[in-house]
């Protein structure tokens, strides 16, 4: 196991009002070489998790609990400047949502990468520069390229450029959050086959975090469904599409339409997510769920495990096999 | 669904956008360049039938629907609302052409005043074309929230758009829309700013909406799959121009131009079982004011010859109701 993330809790404190349980108790896994997709609503908390895990967190933000280990090492209680030298961006690195508007406009793209490796490692420029050309070949940009300027790339090479500078120290962990809005389909396409590659050649690990199942289904080994802060089911990714168990993953599934299939009907699920200020009690779904009974909103399901590798918190899952979202 | 009367014929439409010439191209006196935005596009869009256009950014999709509302005033073409021609209208009958053609924003979260109310913000059509009293007013008000289902109204009617979510304020973008009881709604990448699950939300309300009202939409989208479920005509559009237009099951399913064909091979679908396999296309869209010759598509096309880069290929019918702009395809 690469990574082990046990009952993780980072809740942001607003001054007067409480705490905003952005990420509740959240745990899985992830193994070398593997995906794990992360979707959910905007809100339910997958982005917040993703800088959890880097321990990028604003202010407000703080960690109540919980464990994260990186090959059985805490990196959790871990002191932050040792973090920040060891860990971050040299094991663990993220491509942000909009990263490709990241870039800065005034110095030159390879510059740019070379400055990230050289921060971090004691290399000339020289050798930093022969990096970043093995780098940018990688992420399929052309080697002349390195002395262009953000302004004269497109959207999709930008993107290439992050994806290229948060390679550049080597991680053995990707967090790719949402890596391809504001993309076009076929640049979104590209970006996801470049993703995917080098994610094979380098036996990188990716966490991918998105709202798009669609997106996430294309790339992901596992998938992990969040909701108002919480996994609410986490298994194998054709397990989890074939045979949803979590009342939301089915409602989540019945709203995506496909390209491919005949037209039906597209259903949603009623209402909103939940104010995670005061999150509901009980399953935080049972306000939004068509098969809630009284024990939904006094007791929280466990995350019980349903089949090898299949996980779902929800009191019901046995009886609801099978049965669709409304 | 094209048995009925056309509401909306576009003709030829172009518009072109000036590019700013800086101080050397004049000195040079170098010719004056232009944006083709939209280059040529015909289509007509028939009582109660939601029409699409699709394509990828800069393919000039938004600029033919603001065209079309004289949003932006076209370089050339016709519009005709109804047998009309739109771009003749003069101020008064142009007005007059607003209340019975209205548009939906993409963003709605920038779309509506931030210090407008709810009440403010779907009531400011009926005061700008001077419809009914205050009472009236309220009362049309309250009945539009409801068909836009924001139950109940009295609830929504003083709240601020930051007291509500993505979904709830497309909800109001959409009673604005239809507040005067428009026939014919642009809607312009309506649901692609809303989280998936509040995409079949907005998009069922839209077909109930277009029974309930006898509304005719033009929905311009980039998403196939949106389109796919809600249209029932399509036409894909690149750099201008529409490659290829027919029943959206037709162009969706059995695509003839290789840009569609590209396009739909492109997109994800939610069954991990299935992958996207090779994108049969090169390199990245041409600039909109080098458009380059004969067929736009030829230095992307896989399928290129000869006659692609000197001859610009005509929309001609391949099947029934579906048309194709390709040299393979005569």
């Amino acid at each position: 196991m690469l990574l082990e993330v046990k009952d993780l809790k980072m809740y942001y404190e607003i001054l007067g009002k409480g705490e905003v349980h952005a990420v509740d108790n959240v745990s899985f896994s992830l193994d070398k070489g593997e995906t794990l997709g992360i979707v959910g609503e905007s809100g339910c908390g997958k982005s917040s998790l993703a800088i959890t895990i880097l321990r990028l967190l604003p202010i407000n933000g703080k960690i109540y609990g919980g464990e994260m280990l990186l090959n059985g090492e805490d990196i959790l209680n871990m002191d932050l400047e040792r973090f920040r030298r060891e860990i971050r961006w040299k094991r663990i690195s993220i491509v942000f949502q909009g990263a490709m508007n990241a870039l800065n406009p005034v110095i030159k793209v390879g510059d740019q990468i070379a400055e990230a490796i050289m921060i971090h490692e004691k290399i000339s420029k020289k050798e930093a520069m022969k990096r970043v050309i093995e780098l940018l070949e990688m992420v399929g940009i052309d080697v002349s390229r390195a002395t262009s300027y953000p302004f004269e790339f497109s959207g999709g090479m930008r993107q290439r450029a992050m994806i290229a500078m948060a390679l550049a120290l080597n991680p053995e962990i990707l967090i790719a959050d949402e890596p391809t809005t504001a993309l076009d389909v076929i640049v979104q396409a590209q970006i996801l086959k470049l993703i995917k590659d080098i994610q094979r050649k380098l036996k990188l690990s990716v966490i991918l975090i998105s709202h798009d199942i669609s997106m996430v289904s294309e790339l992901s080994d596992r998938i992990a469904v969040m909701y108002a802060g919480q996994i609410v089911e986490l298994g194998n990714i054709v397990d989890v599409y074939v045979n949803p168990l979590h009342p939301y993953t089915k409602a989540l599934l019945s709203s995506v339409p496909s390209i491919k299939e005949k037209r039906r009907k597209l259903k949603s699920i009623p209402g909103a997510p939940p104010n995670l200020l005061n999150p509901p009690s009980g399953c935080r779904f049972h306000l939004r769920c068509p098969f809630k009974i009284d024990l939904c909103a006094e007791k929280e399901p466990g995350f019980i495990r349903a089949s090898k590798g299949h996980f779902v918190k929800c009191h019901r899952f046995e009886e609801l096999r099978g049965v669709d979202f409304r | 669904m094209t048995s009925g009367k056309p509401v909306i014929e576009v003709v030829n439409l172009k518009k072109y956008f000036p590019v700013r010439a800086g101080l050397i191209d004049l000195i040079m006196r170098r010719p004056r360049l232009y944006i083709k935005a939209v280059d040529g596009v015909t289509f007509s869009i028939y009582e109660k039938e939601i029409f699409c256009l699709a394509g990828e950014s800069g393919c000039g999709k938004t600029t033919t629907g603001r065209a079309i509302l004289r949003l932006v005033e076209p370089t050339a073409g016709k519009v005709l609302f109804k047998g009309e021609n739109v771009l003749e209208y003069d101020n008064v009958r142009l007005k007059e052409f607003r209340k019975k053609a209205q548009i939906i924003f993409q963003d709605p979260y920038e779309s509506l005043h931030p210090r407008m109310s709810v009440y403010d913000i779907v009531e400011e059509p009926l005061r700008i074309h001077k419809i009914g009293d205050k009472k009236e007013r309220l009362e049309l008000v309250t009945k539009i929230l409801e068909d836009v289902e924001l139950k109940p109204p009295e609830e929504f009617l003083y709240r601020r758009p930051h007291e509500l979510s993505g979904g709830q304020r497309q909800r109001v973008a959409i009673a604005r829309a239809l507040i005067l009881n428009p026939e014919f709604i642009v809607a312009d990448e309506p649901v692609s700013m809303l989280d998936m699950s509040i995409r079949a939300e907005i998009l069922n309300l839209m077909l109930k909406l277009r029974d309930e009202h006898k509304l005719t939409y033009l929905f311009i989208t980039h998403d196939l799959a949106v389109a796919k479920y809600i249209c029932d005509r399509i036409g894909i559009m690149y750099l201008g121009k529409i490659f290829e237009l027919g029943s959206v099951e037709e162009v969706i399913d059995n695509p003839y131009h290789p840009y569609t064909k590209a396009l739909i091979s492109a997109i994800p679908t939610p069954d991990p079982r299935v992958k996207i396999g090779e994108i049969p296309i090169k390199g990245e869209v041409s600039s909109p004011i080098n458009v380059p010759s004969g067929c736009s598509f030829h230095p992307r096309c896989i399928y290129s010859m000869k006659i692609c880069k000197e001859v610009e290929p005509k929309l001609i019918e391949v099947s029934k109701g579906h048309y194709v702009a390709c040299h393979l395809h005569r």
